[in-house]
C-alpha cells in the first residue's frame, strides 16, 4: 500500500506548491499583455508605433542598471501601500484610502521636518518615518472607526479621505506650509538636508527606502502569518460571526487593520517626499500627482502578489517597471503622460478581472497534478 | 456676508443650486438602480469623465447639442458593456474594477483633450428652456423653472425611476436579484441579464449626468468632475436606496456646491481658503452617512457576484 512516504519530497512539493502558483501567477501576467494590446490600440489611436512604444518601455524599466533602479524606487511606495492592503484586505475591509493615507503621512512627516529641520539624521530620519505612519494610521483609523461605530462603508468614506486629504494638502501648500515666494506654487521649501534618505552605493538613485519597503513586507508576513495578531486578523476576515462568537474582539481588529494599513501608505508618503529628487513636497499638478496614484495602484499590487506580503515585492516591482517604463514611452513617442494613466485604469481592470479566472485554474492545477485541497 | 443675505443672491444661489444637483441627481439615480439590483459600480467618476468629454468634444465640433448628448450616452452604453464583461461575466472584485474605470476615464479623457482640444475653448451648452407661465411667478420661476432640458428630464427620472423599481414586473426582479438572486434564479429570473440592464442603465445615466455637467459648465479640463461621480454613489446611500431619498441628497449637495461657489464669487472666501470649502462636499458625505449608515438597509447582495455554480 502506497503511503506518503513512497513519494520523492521534491516532486511532491514541486507539484503541491508550485504548480498551482505558477498557474496563479500566469493569469496576471496574461491580463497585464491584454491590457497592453488595448495600450497598443491606444498608440495607434494618437499616431504612434505601438511595437517602438513597447520597446522604449522594456527598455524604460529594465534596460540598465539606473532603470532597474528607478523601476525599484517607483516599485517602492506600491509594495508599502500593498503590504497595508494585504493586511487590511484579509481582515475583510476594503481600504480604498491608501491616496489619502499616503498624503497624510507626507503632511505629518513634513510638518516635523519643518519643525526640528537641526535634528542630526540619524535621528530625524527614523523620526520622519514615524511620522509618517503615524499620520497614515491616524487617517486610515478614521473609517476603521466610522465602520464599526455607525456602520458607515469604508469603501465610500476611504475615498471621500481622499478627497478631503488632497484638498488639505493644496491648501497647506497655499499656506501653512507653502514655500515663502512672491507667486506661491504648491509646493513646500527645499526640505532640511538632515532629512534626506540616504542613498545606497552603486551610484543609482536607490536610496534606503526602498529596503525600508521590503523590511517592512517581511514585518508584514510575519505579523499576518506567525503572531497572534495575525490569527486573530485573518480570523475575523474570514468569518467575523464567528470570530465574535470565540470572544474575538472584531471592532477593534477592523480599526487595527485599517491603522496598520494606513500607517504602511503612510510611510510610503515619507518616504515619497524625503527620497524625493526635489526633497519638496509637491502638490498634485496634472493627471499624475504627487501620490501617482500608488493608493490605488497598490491595491493592485498586492491583488498580484495573491494577498501576500511577500509575493507582493515581486508583483510591486513589476508594475513599477510598467509606470517607469511608461515614462520612457510616453517621452520617447511624444505622447502625453495621460496615457499611462489611462493604461494603469486598463491594467487594473485586466487584473482585477482575470482574479476569478486564477482561482479557476489553480484549482484545475490542483486536479491535475492530483492535489486535494 | 451681508452681501449674501440679499433675496436676489439667494434665489440666483437656488436656481445654481438645481443646475448644480442635476449631474450628481443623474449619476446617482443610475448608481441606486445598479445597487438595487446588487451591483456596485465605483466607476461612475471615470463614466462621467468620459460622458463630459464626449458632449464638450461633440458640441466643439459639430456645433449639436442633441448629437453632443446622444453619443455621450452611447459611450456610456460602451462603458457599460464593458464594465458588465468583467463584473458579471468575469466576476471581478466591484470595489477595485470601478477603481480600474475611474483612472482610465481620468486618464483616457486627459489623452484625449491634449491631443484632440490642447487649450480649454469654451463652448455654448443647452439653451434655457422657460416652462410657460411657471417661469415669469417671480423669484420662483427663476428658481425653478428656467433650466435646460436636462435638468427637467433629471427631476422627471425621480417619479420614473420610482415606478419601474416599486411598480413593473422588471422592478421586481430587480429588487429580488439585488436581495436574494438564488431565488431568483430559482424562480427562472436571469440574475446575470437583469444586472447587466442595470449596469446599462447606470452608465448611461452615468455619462448623461457627465454630459449635463460639461454642458452646463460650457467647458472641459482635466478631472473636470473632481470627485462628484464618488460623491454620487455615496448619495445612494444617504437616499437609502430610494429615489425621492436620493434626490433629497443631490438637491443638498448641488445647493451646498452652489452657496460655497457664490461666496467666492462675492469673495467671502478667497485664496489657499478655496481649497478648504472643496473639502465641504466630501466632508458632509462623511457626516451624513455617519447619521444614515445604521438606519438604513443595503440590498442583501450588493458586491456579491453571482455564481450559478454555487
Amino acid at each position: 500500500m502506497p503511503t506518503a512516504l513512497d513519494e520523492p519530497v521534491a516532486p511532491k512539493l514541486l507539484r503541491v506548491r508550485l504548480a498551482p502558483r505558477l498557474v496563479g501567477l500566469a493569469v496576471p501576467v496574461a491580463a497585464v499583455v491584454a491590457a497592453l494590446a488595448v495600450g497598443a490600440i491606444m498608440l495607434l489611436a494618437l499616431g504612434a508605433n505601438p511595437i517602438e512604444g513597447y520597446v522604449a518601455l522594456a527598455d524604460g524599466a529594465f534596460g540598465s542598471g539606473n532603470a532597474l533602479a528607478d523601476t525599484a524606487l517607483k516599485g517602492m511606495p506600491l509594495l508599502l501601500v500593498g503590504v497595508g492592503i494585504c493586511i487590511a484586505f484579509r481582515t475583510g475591509v476594503i481600504n480604498l484610502g491608501g491616496e489619502g493615507q499616503i498624503i497624510a503621512g507626507a503632511i505629518c512627516s513634513t510638518s516635523l521636518s519643518l519643525a526640528i529641520p537641526d535634528t542630526p539624521r540619524i535621528l530625524l530620519v527614523p523620526l520622519l518615518l514615524v511620522a509618517g505612519a503615524l499620520g497614515g494610521a491616524f487617517w486610515g483609523a478614521i473609517p476603521g472607526a466610522l465602520k464599526t461605530y455607525y456602520g458607515v462603508s469604508e469603501i465610500l468614506s476611504t475615498i471621500m479621505m481622499n478627497i478631503i486629504a488632497a484638498q488639505f494638502l493644496s491648501f497647506l501648500l497655499l499656506d501653512w506650509l507653502a514655500e515663502p515666494r512672491e507667486i506661491r506654487i504648491q509646493q513646500t521649501e527645499r526640505l532640511t538636508l538632515n532629512g534626506d534618505l540616504p542613498l545606497l552605493p552603486g551610484g543609482t538613485r536607490l536610496h534606503i527606502g526602498v529596503l525600508i519597503a521590503v523590511a517592512i513586507a517581511v514585518a508584514a508576513f510575519v505579523l499576518l502569518f506567525r503572531s497572534a495578531l495575525g490569527v486573530r486578523l485573518r480570523a475575523v476576515g474570514h468569518n467575523p460571526n464567528a470570530s465574535r462568537y470565540a470572544g474575538m474582539p472584531v471592532q477593534r481588529s477592523v480599526v487595527e487593520a485599517l491603522a496598520i494599513s494606513g500607517a504602511c501608505a503612510g510611510i510610503a508618503g515619507a518616504v515619497l517626499v524625503f527620497g524625493s529628487e526635489s526633497h519638496r513636497l509637491i502638490g498634485e499638478g496634472g493627471a499624475i500627482g504627487f501620490t501617482q496614484n500608488a493608493g490605488f495602484n497598490g491595491i493592485v499590487a498586492a491583488l498580484f502578489g495573491g494577498l501576500h506580503p511577500l509575493a507582493t515585492i515581486p508583483a510591486a516591482f513589476l508594475f513599477g517597471g510598467l509606470l517607469t517604463g511608461g515614462i520612457k514611452l510616453q517621452r520617447e513617442l511624444q505622447v502625453p503622460a495621460a496615457l499611462i494613466v489611462a493604461l494603469n485604469g486598463v491594467v487594473v481592470v485586466f487584473v482585477v478581472g482575470s482574479l476569478k479566472l486564477r482561482t479557476r485554474l489553480a484549482a484545475w492545477a490542483d486536479r491535475v497534478t492530483g492535489v486535494r485541497t | 456676508m451681508s452681501d449674501f443675505f440679499t433675496l436676489s443672491v439667494i434665489v440666483a444661489t437656488l436656481a445654481s443650486g438645481i443646475r448644480l444637483a442635476t449631474p450628481f441627481l443623474l449619476a446617482s439615480l443610475g448608481e441606486m438602480i445598479g445597487q438595487r439590483s446588487g451591483v456596485l459600480n465605483l466607476g461612475v467618476e471615470g463614466v462621467m469623465l468620459i460622458g463630459a468629454f464626449v458632449a464638450y468634444f461633440t458640441l466643439l465640433r459639430t456645433g449639436s447639442t442633441l448629437l453632443a448628448v446622444l453619443l455621450a450616452v452611447t459611450a456610456g452604453v460602451v462603458m457599460g458593456l464593458l464594465y458588465s464583461l468583467i463584473t458579471l461575466y468575469m466576476n471581478a472584485v466591484q470595489g477595485i474594477s470601478g477603481i480600474g474605470i475611474y483612472l482610465f476615464g481620468l486618464g483616457f479623457t486627459d489623452l484625449l483633450f491634449q491631443k484632440q482640444v490642447g487649450t480649454p475653448i469654451p463652448v455654448k451648452g443647452l439653451d434655457e428652456l422657460h416652462i410657460p407661465l411657471l417661469a415669469d411667478i417671480p423669484h420662483v420661476g427663476e428658481i425653478f423653472f428656467q433650466h435646460s432640458i436636462l435638468v427637467y428630464i433629471a427631476f422627471l427620472l425621480v417619479p420614473v425611476a420610482w415606478f419601474v423599481i416599486e411598480r413593473t414586473t422588471f422592478g421586481l426582479n430587480l429588487r429580488a436579484v439585488g436581495e436574494t438572486p438564488e431565488a431568483a434564479d430559482t424562480l427562472g429570473v436571469s440574475v446575470n441579464r437583469i444586472r447587466l440592464f442595470t449596469i446599462l442603465i447606470g452608465n448611461s445615466l452615468a455619462a448623461l449626468a457627465g454630459a449635463a455637467l460639461a454642458l452646463e459648465l460650457g467647458i472641459f479640463q482635466q478631472n473636470l468632475t473632481s470627485g462628484r461621480g464618488f460623491i454620487a454613489i455615496a448619495l445612494v446611500y444617504f437616499g437609502a436606496w430610494r429615489p425621492l431619498g436620493v434626490m433629497s441628497g443631490a438637491l443638498l449637495f448641488g445647493v451646498v456646491s452652489a452657496t460655497v461657489n457664490q461666496w467666492k464669487t462675492i469673495g467671502i472666501i478667497e485664496g489657499a481658503a478655496s481649497s478648504l470649502t472643496s473639502m465641504a462636499p466630501a466632508l458632509l458625505t462623511i457626516v451624513v452617512l455617519v447619521f444614515v449608515s445604521r438606519r438604513i438597509d443595503a440590498p442583501s447582495a450588493l458586491t456579491k457576484p453571482f455564481d450559478r455554480s454555487g
